[in-house]
């Protein structure tokens, strides 16, 4: 809004988002010291240091702060579309599909890529089945397009339990894995970086057409805004995010929900400052819970969904209590 | 400065078989009411109008233009309406909530200028509630929130004002206020089209009144010729008194 300087806490997400950085290439369960990581980061150090950095923990420090900066902005997308504060990237069942992709590819003995591609087949599929479901016969709302895609969820969920019935013992572990969101097969972190900075450059001329829809289809309508087909963007583009996100690391829960939240609370509510900031405060996030979850009990890893989950639980249920 | 015609307009009411079609010119400098009875189609004839709900039959023009041809975005800078409610989906303040209003006025690139933010305080102090532009909308009382909603339309600044019942809520100075508020945008070249449940009030604010009756007939024309009792009443379906006060009758629904 007018007054206050945006860049501010930008600049301050950002430089979060880079020490965690920082902080999650140099730990691990064999530490490299801060200064070695520096030295790494400008081109010195070890042999066996520059591959534990940049080769293991870079890439996947990368795809953590891409999937959560997708996760975050999807949310903060998805909630002003469905004018519901509860709603998440997973919301409309998206997840749901991928899963679904994700576990049926594991059960044929496929592995990587493949599952990776599978996951985000299902994602898309879930997304244009709700689209089409939601579209119907009568008039488009945004309940009815949030009750269809929670109805389809229920419809992924009893297919998930139905597989994971199903599978042999063997590959259970690497399902429920899957499942609560693991960034160890990340793979290439680069295209969804760019997804991210992309979609960041696209917000900022959407983002004050955003703030009108954020106060009523009518309303926006009535102020100019073509609404039917702003929701589907919004709708296309959020998929397209969780999909990109849930096909490098699975279905990691709360962060599109409790970001955009947090930062509502502290920011206000413009898009244009939202949106961005959603995208730097859910990558520092992610990197962060990544971290946790390596280092915990390294070197075994816990699910970064588990990490999330439970930092995500205690803040969503206080700012509910708080909510009227 | 802008005119709206209807022609041959009937507007689409659910389960309601026709009507009488609207042939209406809202043009610059007038006031008009619309009074009729719960569901006789008010709202509806104002979402018509704004261009938000296509009619059964009928155009509707801005300056020659067709409504339904216009851009959305060129729409918002010719007419701009009140609603009868008020969707907070997010907490905002005062100030952002009249803000909204200049989005038509606005390029995509282009963040809010100084002269929106002064178009914003100007039109929240012109419905006294400048000292209120930093509370939550969502903290505000009914009629604080219809005062906001109305700056929020002046601070759109559209050449037509459609107002779904703009005296909802407001105290008895308030309504007075508005209604001056209203008078004077009209005076200043502005058309002002609105729906009112208060007959006295339209009876004092308003030179042209159209009046919607349940089945969906209508007339319309200038004040003066439409305020008679015996029609009145029949709009209604409810015996009124007619006293004089203040140089002008005043209609007070029998017992």
């Amino acid at each position: 809004m007018p007054g206050s300087n945006p860049s501010r806490p930008l600049l301050l997400l950002g430089l979060i988002g880079v020490m965690a950085g920082i902080a999650s290439v140099s730990l691990g369960s064999s530490a490299v010291g801060l200064l070695d990581t520096l030295k790494v980061l400008i081109g010195g150090g070890t042999e066996l240091q520059r591959t534990l950095v940049l080769e293991l923990r870079l890439p996947r420090t990368l795809s953590a702060y891409a999937v959560g900066g997708l996760l975050a902005v999807a949310g903060a997308l998805m909630q002003v579309l469905l004018r519901n504060p509860l709603a998440d990237p997973y919301v409309l069942g998206l997840s749901g599909g991928a899963a679904v992709g994700a576990l049926l590819a594991m059960l044929a003995g496929l592995a990587g890529v493949l599952v990776s591609g599978s996951a985000f087949a299902g994602a898309m599929f879930a997304t244009l089945l709700v689209f089409g479901l939601a579209h119907g016969r009568g008039s488009w709302t945004s309940s009815r397009l949030l009750l269809t895609g929670v109805v389809v969820a229920a419809g992924w969920g009893a297919l998930i339990t139905l597989m994971l019935a199903m599978a042999p013992a063997r590959q259970l572990p690497g399902m429920l894995y899957w499942l609560m969101g693991d960034l160890s097969h990340a793979g290439n972190p680069w295209p969804a970086l760019i997804l991210l900075f992309v979609v960041c450059l696209l917000v900022f001329p959407l983002g004050r057409t955003l703030n009108v829809l954020a106060r009523g289809p009518l309303q926006a309508a009535a102020l100019g805004v073509s609404v039917r087909p702003l929701e589907w963007l919004i709708y296309l583009l959020a998929s397209l995010l969780t999909a990109t996100a849930v096909t490098l690391a699975g279905s990691i829960g709360f962060v599109g929900l409790v970001v955009p939240h947090m930062l509502r609370l502290v920011l206000g509510n413009d898009q244009r400052l939202i949106l961005p900031a959603c995208a730097l405060a859910g990558g520092a996030l992610l990197v962060l819970a990544d971290m946790l979850a390596r280092v915990i009990i390294a070197p075994e890893q816990l699910p970064v969904g588990v990490i999330t989950a439970l930092l995500g639980v205690p803040t969503f249920l206080y700012l509910l209590y708080r909510s009227r | 400065m802008s005119v709206l015609t209807a022609d041959n307009l009937i507007i689409d009411v659910p389960g309601r078989e026709a009507g009488s079609p609207l042939n209406l010119e809202i043009r610059p400098g007038q006031v008009w009411g619309v009074l009729g009875p719960n569901g006789a189609g008010k709202s509806t004839l104002i979402h018509t109008l704004a261009g938000l709900r296509a009619p059964r039959t009928g155009q509707l023009q801005v300056d020659g233009n067709s409504l339904a041809a216009m851009k959305r975005r060129d729409v918002a800078r010719q007419l701009g309406l009140v609603f009868q409610e008020h969707h907070d989906g997010f907490p905002a303040t005062v100030l952002e909530t009249a803000l909204v209003g200049r989005h038509p006025w606005l390029s995509p690139w282009q963040m809010e200028r100084a002269e929106d933010l002064a178009f914003a305080e100007q039109a929240l102090e012109a419905l006294d509630v400048g000292h209120l532009r930093d509370r939550s909308v969502d903290t505000l009382s009914g009629g604080e929130r219809q005062r906001v909603a109305i700056a929020t339309l002046m601070t759109q600044n559209p050449a037509i004002w459609l107002l779904d019942e703009p005296s909802n809520h407001l105290d008895l100075h308030h309504q007075v206020a508005v209604m001056q508020l209203l008078a004077e945008q009209a005076a200043g070249g502005k058309a002002v089209f609105m729906c009112l449940h208060d007959l006295n009030l339209a009876a004092r604010w308003c030179d042209q009144l159209l009046l919607l009756y349940p089945g969906g007939e209508a007339c319309w024309g200038p004040a003066d010729t439409m305020l008679e009792v015996s029609v009145l009443e029949r709009l209604y379906g409810h015996r009124l008194v007619t006293v004089e006060a203040d140089g002008a009758p005043v209609f007070v629904p029998a017992r």
